[in-house]
């Protein structure tokens, strides 16, 4: 690939790293968070930020799977999330 | 170039949102306002990242038309669709479980919900 093209990615995994920097700041939440559903949306967070990363990445190392991977965690983090949901609010 | 410069608009507004978001759910003072800021923001600013890299495959495919990006656009905008949809209901099971387990909003005057035994 030319020159201009790793130009690009770079910008790609310079807003991959600042979204990682973002979703450490959402892990102090993850700690502190008086209540349980504090730290479920703490978590909730993470998920998102986690799955823009991915097709992030997947753009800066040409591994396009990546983006496959993504969407495949964005759906089981759903999943999980209804789950925990259904167990703070009593009723599993 | 001018992809170039659309490409850097949208993940730097992708990256304010994201950023908007988790101050939101850092800065707010109860379970519900914070999954107001987090959810809304954090979808919104992902959904722009994505239009980054949606933007930046165009450009590729059209200089090199090769076909492994239309690819990636395609399973780009199925994985923004996938996070909008599973962000909006997500939120909504966990502000409905909050409620069921007690939590009130911080200066709760009147609880329509309670009042209505749902």
């Amino acid at each position: 690939m030319d020159p201009e093209d790793s130009r690009m990615t770079d910008i790609f995994m310079i807003a991959a790293l600042i979204t990682v920097i973002i979703a450490f700041g959402a892990m102090v939440r993850l700690v502190l968070g008086p209540t349980n559903p504090d730290r479920v949306v703490a978590v909730d967070t993470i998920n998102t930020l986690t799955v823009a990363v991915m097709i992030l990445l997947g753009v800066v190392y040409q591994q396009y799977i990546f983006i496959d991977v993504a969407i495949v965690y964005a759906l089981l983090s759903f999943v999980s999330t209804l789950y925990i949901a259904k167990h703070i609010g009593g009723e599993l | 170039m001018i992809a170039d410069t659309f490409i850097l608009i949208l993940l730097v507004i992708g990256l304010l949102f994201n950023a908007l978001g988790v101050i939101g759910l850092l800065r707010f003072p109860d379970v519900y306002t914070r999954l107001h800021a987090s959810t809304k923001a954090t979808t919104f600013g992902s959904i722009f990242l994505c239009l980054g890299v949606v933007v930046f495959a165009i450009s590729q495919y059209l200089g090199t038309s090769d076909s492994q990006y239309l690819m990636v656009i395609t399973h780009t905008i199925i994985a923004v669709f996938a996070l909008a949809i599973t962000n909006a209901a997500g939120s909504h099971a966990i502000a409905r479980a909050a409620h069921r387990s007690g939590q009130k909003p911080d200066p709760a005057v009147v609880d329509k919900l309670t009042e209505a035994g749902l």
